[in-house]
């Protein structure tokens, strides 16, 4: 049954201010919300509410971010069937990036998220799991020790990475829903591309200007 | 007759001996094609036609199973390698060592979308507070309990401190090590430093426990102390080379036999304040 235009977008504010509070305000130790939890609350149709509020979210600089469960095939991620759905969380996360200044009042320190950022592209290197030891010992080349140990604790506790029984890092549900993990593998190696292109023609240039000094001698 | 026997046991032997090698490549993470799953086998079939008891075959069955397991990780080795994700782990090691901190950090920014979430008071979390301060003593009677429980100081060897888990027994000796570089950088070209100027710090636990390991320090012959007693002045002076051995620490012992000596030095609350002020 379609509803009145004036009625539906009523219908729908109201739908979206209750799927706004159950994303946003944390109720569990993890945030967001589960599908079936917005299903159970919005209606069969709240897939359609959460479209809706993706796109009022866009001019906020927010979205909402959907994580399967793990173990679900990423090629089928495309139609996921309603099991899919109810089991997959939502998220509300930032559409764009921070800057280095935000990411100061945010406490945290650049230290801290060079570190993470090490961390998340090593064990990505690694096929998903690195020995603690190896993490720590790469992070120490970057880090005090007692800061490597301290940060390596608290991107456990934030839940970015976790350990298990064997010492093995490996990527934990915070990291698989605010790090973009092909886009950082491809700016680190990208970086490193353009500063070895930079140091590559900067030697270039010295050794033609020795070339012509000698020719000149 | 016993012949066979021993082949059997020689046989449980490298069955389990494979049931551990597969199992340590999947726990540890590390390649499973460092794993020659043909030789496996082959010793597999070698004893198969031995086993007569049903352990034994449950042992072979086990077995089998691992190996299984560890060419289920080859191939999802493989199906990793082949996506655009993967990436050679040294050469990213060695690009994170060239890039600077800051760099670092820029290049993550990019690829981080932090979540947006909001904690608040709830119902659980308000029930939590009011059985906390239901159960929660008076002030007065709290002092009371503190009171009671008040020692007097003593002393505590390094054995204790490990025994009690403040003190870990591998940590200990590269914590010192640490220390001694730390004293050796704060040093400088002077060769020495202020007693308080070292161990101080910005918590008093802190300043006692670097106390502790720097007295480590002294004892164990990486640094000495140098003592003003008119002027009230105390340096440390760090060693530039560490004791290599018992015997050369025996040696240097004997060498410094008239100048050693103990000397108590009070690290209380009111001297840190005093020392946190001059800072």
């Amino acid at each position: 049954m379609r509803r009145p235009r004036g009625r539906r977008k009523a219908y729908y504010t109201m739908k979206m201010r209750r799927a706004i509070h159950l994303l946003l305000f944390k109720r569990h130790s993890k945030p967001g919300a589960k599908g079936w939890e917005l299903r159970r609350s919005l209606g069969p149709d709240y897939m359609k509410v959460i479209r809706v509020l993706d796109d009022y979210l866009e001019n906020l600089d927010l979205k909402v971010n959907m994580v399967f469960e793990e173990g679900v095939d990423k090629e089928n991620l495309e139609n996921p069937t309603p099991e899919q759905l109810n089991k997959a969380r939502f998220y509300i996360t930032l559409r764009g990036t921070l800057t280095p200044r935000e990411t100061k009042l945010l406490g945290w320190r650049i230290d801290d998220i060079a570190a993470l950022a090490i961390t998340i592209s090593h064990i990505i290197s690694k096929d998903g799991k690195a020995p603690r030891k190896e993490v720590e010992d790469l992070l120490r080349t970057k880090l005090p020790s007692w800061r490597t140990e301290m940060n390596l604790n608290r991107f456990i506790r934030y839940g970015y990475i976790g350990e298990d029984e064997n010492g093995q890092l490996y990527l934990d549900w915070r990291t698989r829903v605010e790090v973009d993990s092909r886009k950082l593998i491809d700016l680190l190696l990208r970086t490193e591309v353009e500063e070895t292109a930079g140091l590559y023609n900067q030697s270039t240039s010295l050794s033609m200007e020795t070339e012509d000094q000698e020719g000149e001698n | 007759m016993p012949s066979e026997g021993k082949k059997r046991n020689i046989g449980r032997e490298d069955i389990r001996g494979i049931i551990e090698l597969c199992r340590s490549v999947q726990s540890r993470g590390l390649n499973p094609f460092l794993v020659d799953v043909d030789d496996l086998v082959a010793i597999l079939r070698k004893y198969f036609s031995e086993w007569k008891d049903s352990e034994d075959l449950c042992l072979d069955a086990e077995a089998l199973n691992e190996i299984a397991s560890v060419i289920k990780l080859q191939s999802e080795w493989v199906k990793r390698r082949s996506t655009s994700l993967y990436t050679d782990p040294f050469l990213l090691e060695e690009k994170v060592r060239i890039l600077s901190k800051e760099k670092i950090a820029e290049v993550f920014l990019q690829a981080w979308h932090p979540i947006a979430e909001l904690e608040q008071i709830s119902i659980r979390s308000l029930e939590d507070a009011l059985r906390y301060w239901e159960n929660l003593l008076p002030l007065d009677e709290r002092l009371l309990s503190e009171g009671s429980l008040r020692v007097e100081p003593g002393t505590i060897t390094r054995e204790e401190l490990v025994k009690i888990g403040i003190l870990a027994e591998e940590a200990f000796l590269e914590e010192m090590r640490s220390l001694w570089n730390e004293l050796k950088e704060k040093a400088g070209e002077e060769g020495r430093i202020r007693y308080w100027d070292f161990i101080g710090s910005n918590t008093y636990q802190e300043t006692v426990r670097r106390a502790y390991l720097t007295s480590f320090l002294v004892t164990y012959g990486y640094a000495t102390m140098e003592i003003y007693p008119l002027e009230e002045e105390m340096f440390l002076k760090p060693l530039k080379e560490p004791p290599l051995g018992a015997e050369r620490k025996t040696r240097g012992r004997k060498e410094r036999r008239e100048r050693l000596f103990s000397i108590p030095i009070p690290i209380s609350y009111e001297e840190w304040m005093e020392w946190r002020r001059r800072q």
